[in-house]
């Protein structure tokens, strides 16, 4: 390591003593940053794979360092030091800018980056402009949004870099204001001197700058001085996004990226034979363009799948001309199968083996070892069986999936509100048969993600189209694509069987196996070289399944020996399947928590203290008991309303819901034009603890979302597959909670900090919502629903669109139409 | 297909376009005016709900060909002018209960709570919960119950 680049930090900011003790002999913890060399202030800290680097891991100064933090490659110029860093700048007029190497979908963390930035400085939020940074393929697997990492991840990292800033801030203040820099505090964006003069941010951005890059390290503010962390903060785009200037993909303004839509086969990954028209679409109003193209997930993976790709100079051109194509269409992937044939091959799967458990009691494959010593004392116990069906889910968002691409003179420019432009950037480059540096990937805010956009497919369908015709494309898929052609949470059954002891009161063993259409993790899950051995012939894909499975399932409750199985039917590219806000969860979770209401009830006991006294976590025990009291639990209702409770760790947080549901007639049989009514969810108390929430304001709003999102998988939100496809072809055909079915009243308790770090919360809260309503649900109509959704019938209550040609034609009823709906089916209430 | 004019966001436009081409595509492809967003291109889900003469509707089943020279078509760019402010009340109502998520939707939703007050209070009464319930405006991120408390306090102030 060049000793140039490890000049000795400024004694004014440095401790003397670099393993000083601070307050309560605690040891401060410091970390390791750069000051970047540039006109203005900007620092830098490296994302690593475990976040930050601790400089008090270090036993003494700089030598060493590099035998921890190996800067030999990176510090060979500054600019390549400078390569993997995560950058802060302060600008000239003294806002500060970060570009967050995350998507921003509507989880917020663009905001959660402001206030961790603002607490950090003593900056105003609306001060800090966070932006999406393209694909950086040196950030390696540090460019992902998913699993709700992202706060729990740049948490350390951001406020590294802005407590570097502020450092650097202060020093030239000190100067200017005649000060010892000690005294020095900032806040609202001025640098405050002990008399009462102050110098604001604006003056200091140029005087801070640094001519060289080079290490430094810093120390973060104590969690008990925190102010603007832990409060409620508005997102940073609430404006744009009411006032419709918010720029999502489509909305870009990219020269002669003309509108480009696609005509897909009439089952899943079918394939063109032949177009017997192209001449005559080609010269149709407004068409420029009309291709064949491939819609292969990745080249080269088994699954060869094509369409047809029309470019017009509107979006409403395109879609006339994609259903004017006259196209012989050759087999789909799955012709065969319906929802009845998946759930025979489920069923017919042999039941899988047990997993690691969280409780030591498994090693016998297969079956739980009742015969132990143990139930000696246990005496006779009773058992209790239960199959749970999940249908295919959808996790399409509002935005469909877009993208756009200029592929011509060697080069590729995409815009796509990826997840995990790292990916897409090195997929493109394989498809296009270019490198990774030939491939730019920007990453515009997106319209809702849910785990849909971990995957490429747009970016890979607008690269290709751009590139057969050397034109730029802005490319939507309709909302029948996304229904028919997009990712889905597979459909899976739940089997569950429980023993326990009415002499003692106990749950004995608790066995939980679920058996699933495979789950393409590939893109998403583990990082780059785990998802290449998941494509290897024979498999790890399993076993990456198996692995996510077990990452994120969990029993809350000591329900005696506890065993988990997990397996899967077919490749896991058979059908086009992905992550789905908050995985198997979704399903995991209800059928487990219908069987916990099952056995208190056996067992003579309110689901609420069953629960509260099975649960060995503090903070989960916390949380219950919040929605016990705030949420009125065991109020006496009417006939027909009942109240459904479950807890949920996941994400380093902790989560109850407390739902109650209204089965009467008069409300599940109540009338809206076209609108799908049925049993409603009158009121929600959801309780959470992220150990400490950076901004509550918008954690309550994930979990708003969570509920929604919950009541939509109880009751209505499924695909039905027919003969090689799913039956629907739009919203009103795919179920999602409507203002109709949204619960009136919700109450979400933020809990006081558990802990000094934030947890993550964009999926905690589906599975819990999705049991608790279940749980409610049976409780009011006495019956335990075994198949979700419930309004999952096999007779579809709303007419099929066709699937040739493929895209619903747009009505010209617009006018007179509104607001009742053209093209909506029936009421229909799912528990009828 | 003659040259259409109608008026958008109170100036007058001119598009050459064919007679068919639904008007969001008009208003977005053409003009470039992008609030208004695609979500069904059917007239289900909503997103794309606009003002036209005062009224919502929704522009992706409307042909460009049916909206007459004297239309006055109002996207969410132009709601604020039809009070005169920087920002519509229910825009307000909007931000102080930091509606949106993703906010892909919202401008759709706006539109529409706009259109339902305008209705209810014309029809001599009051926004309630049943007026809510029977909003069509899809959002998939699930900011239902915010929405809810936003429309009741804009509709306060409109
Ligand atoms: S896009 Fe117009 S109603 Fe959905
Ligand atoms: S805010 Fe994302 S769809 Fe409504």
């Amino acid at each position: 390591m060049p000793a140039k680049h490890r000049s000795a930090p400024r004694p004014s900011r440095r401790p003397a003593d670099r393993t000083r003790p601070t307050v309560a002999g605690m040891e401060r913890r410091r970390f390791l940053g750069y000051l970047i060399a540039a006109p203005t202030l900007a620092v830098g800290v490296k994302l690593t794979a475990d976040s930050v680097l601790e400089a008090n891991a270090l036993p003494s100064p700089a030598p060493e360092v590099s035998e921890v933090y190996d800067l030999s490659d990176l510090l060979l110029d500054s600019t390549r030091a400078t390569a993997n860093l995560i950058t802060v700048v302060v600008n000239e007029d003294g806002t500060v800018s970060f570009s967050i190497p995350r998507a921003e979908s509507g989880q917020g963390i663009t905001t959660t980056a402001a206030v961790l930035i603002a607490e950090e400085m003593g900056i105003d939020v609306s001060d800090v402009n966070v932006t999406l940074a393209d694909a950086r393929p040196e950030l390696l697997f540090n460019q992902q949004t998913q699993g709700s990492a992202s706060v729990i991840s740049i948490y350390t990292p951001v406020r590294v870099a802005a407590a570097l800033a502020r450092g650097q801030l202060v020093e030239a203040a000190a100067t200017i204001l005649g000060d010892e820099a000690e005294n020095l505090r900032t806040t609202g964006g001025r640098v405050l001197s002990t008399a009462g003069s102050s110098v604001p941010f604006a003056e200091l951005a140029t005087a801070a700058a640094n001519s060289v890059t080079r290490e430094a390290i810093t120390e973060l503010k104590p969690v008990d001085d925190f102010t603007v962390i832990g409060t409620d903060t508005r997102r940073d785009d609430v404006r744009a996004a009411v006032t419709g200037s918010k720029k999502y993909t489509m909305d870009l303004d990219v020269p002669d990226a003309l509108p480009t839509m696609i005509a897909r086969p009439p089952t899943i990954k079918g394939t063109v034979e032949s177009v017997n028209n192209l001449d005559q679409v080609r010269t149709m109003p407004g068409v420029t363009d009309v291709v064949e193209i491939s819609t292969d997930a990745e080249p080269g993976r088994g699954t060869t799948s094509s369409a047809v790709a029309v470019r017009a100079r509107t979006f409403g051109q395109c879609i006339d001309a994609v259903n004017a194509l006259d196209i012989t269409w050759g087999g789909g992937n799955v012709d065969d199968e319906s929802d009845e044939t998946i759930l025979e091959q489920l069923r017919a799967a042999d039941a899988p083996a047990n997993l690691p458990s969280p409780t030591p009691l498994d090693e016998v494959g297969g079956v739980v070892p009742l015969a132990t010593d143990a139930l000696g004392a246990v005496g006779p116990v009773e058992a209790l069986e239960q199959e749970f069906v999940f249908y295919w889910r959808s996790n399409a968002a509002m935005e469909p999936n877009v993208a756009i691409a200029d592929v011509r003179d060697g080069e590729a420019e995409v815009w796509t509100p990826s997840q995990i432009p790292i990916v897409t950037q090195s997929q493109l480059a394989q498809v296009l048969g270019m490198t990774p540096a030939q491939v730019t990937v920007h990453v515009p805010r997106g319209g809702g993600a849910f785990g849909r956009r971990l995957f490429s497919d747009a970016a890979l369908d607008a690269a290709r189209v751009s590139q057969e015709i050397g034109k730029p494309v802005r490319l939507m898929w309709h909302r029948a694509d996304e229904c028919r052609a997009g990712r889905v949470h597979p459909m899976c059954i739940s089997r569950v069987k429980a023993t326990y002891s009415p002499g003692l009161g106990e749950v004995v063993s608790f066995e939980q196996r679920q058996t699933s259409v495979a789950t393409d993790y590939t893109e998403s899950f583990g990082d780059m070289i785990t998802s290449q051995a998941a494509k290897l012939p024979f498999a790890n894909e399993l076993t990456l399944s198996q692995t996510v499975f077990l990452l994120t399932a969990s029993v809350p409750y000591d329900l005696g020996a506890i065993v988990f199985g997990y397996n899967e039917i077919f490749d896991f590219d058979r059908f086009a399947t992905g992550s789905v806000r908050n995985l198997n969860n979704q399903d995991f979770r209800p059928a487990q928590e219908l069987m916990v209401d099952q056995l208190a009830e056996r067992l003579g006991k309110d689901p609420m203290d069953f629960r509260i006294n099975r649960v060995e976590d503090e903070r989960a025990k916390a949380v219950l008991e919040a929605v016990r009291d705030e949420g009125d639990w065991g109020r006496d209702l009417p006939e027909g309303v009942a109240q459904g409770v479950v807890v949920h760790n996941e994400y380093k947080g902790s989560v109850a819901v407390l739902a109650e549901v209204d089965t009467r007639p008069a409300t599940a049989e109540r009338e809206i034009r076209g609108a799908t009514t049925g049993p409603r969810v009158r009121k929600v108390t959801v309780a959470v603890d992220v150990g400490l929430a950076i901004n509550p304001l918008g954690l309550k709003a994930q979990m708003e979302g969570g509920v929604m999102t919950g009541i939509s998988h109880v009751f209505t939100g499924s695909l039905h597959l027919r003969d090689g496809n799913f039956l629907e072809g739009s919203w009103d055909d795919y179920r999602y909670t409507r203002h109709w079915n949204a619960p009136p009243e919700i109450d979400v308790i933020v809990m006081p900090p558990s802990g000094d770090r934030p947890g993550g919360a964009g999926e905690l809260a589906v599975g819990a919502a999705t049991a608790a309503v279940a749980c409610a649900y049976a409780r009011a109509v006495g019956e335990m629903p075994t198949s979700f959704p419930i309004g999952h019938t096999k007779d579809v209550p709303f007419e099929v669109k066709k699937f040739v040609p493929p895209l619903p034609p747009s009505p010209t009823d617009g006018l007179t139409a509104y607001p009742t709906p053209s093209a909506a089916g029936p009421a229909f209430n799912p528990a009828s | 297909m003659p040259p259409r004019t109608f008026k958008v966001n109170g100036r007058p436009v001119t598009v050459d376009i064919e007679d068919d081409v639904r008007l969001l595509w008009v208003l977005r492809d053409v003009l470039g005016i992008t609030g208004p967003k695609y979500g069904c291109g059917i007239n289900v889900c909503k997103a794309c709900t606009s003002h036209i003469n005062g009224r919502a509707f929704n522009p992706c089943s409307v042909p460009v060909s049916a909206i007459q020279p004297t239309d006055e078509v109002t996207t969410i760019e132009g709601l604020p002018d039809t009070v005169g402010a920087d920002l519509h009340p229910m825009q307000e109502a909007w931000i102080d209960r930091d509606v949106p998520q993703c906010g892909y939707c919202q401008p759709g939703q706006i539109m529409a709570a706009v259109d339902l007050v305008k209705k209810v209070e014309a029809d001599g009464g009051s926004i309630t919960d049943d007026d809510i319930d029977e909003i069509r405006n899809m959002c998939a991120c699930g900011t239902y119950s915010r929405i809810r408390e936003a429309i009741k306090q804009g509709a306060e102030n409109m």
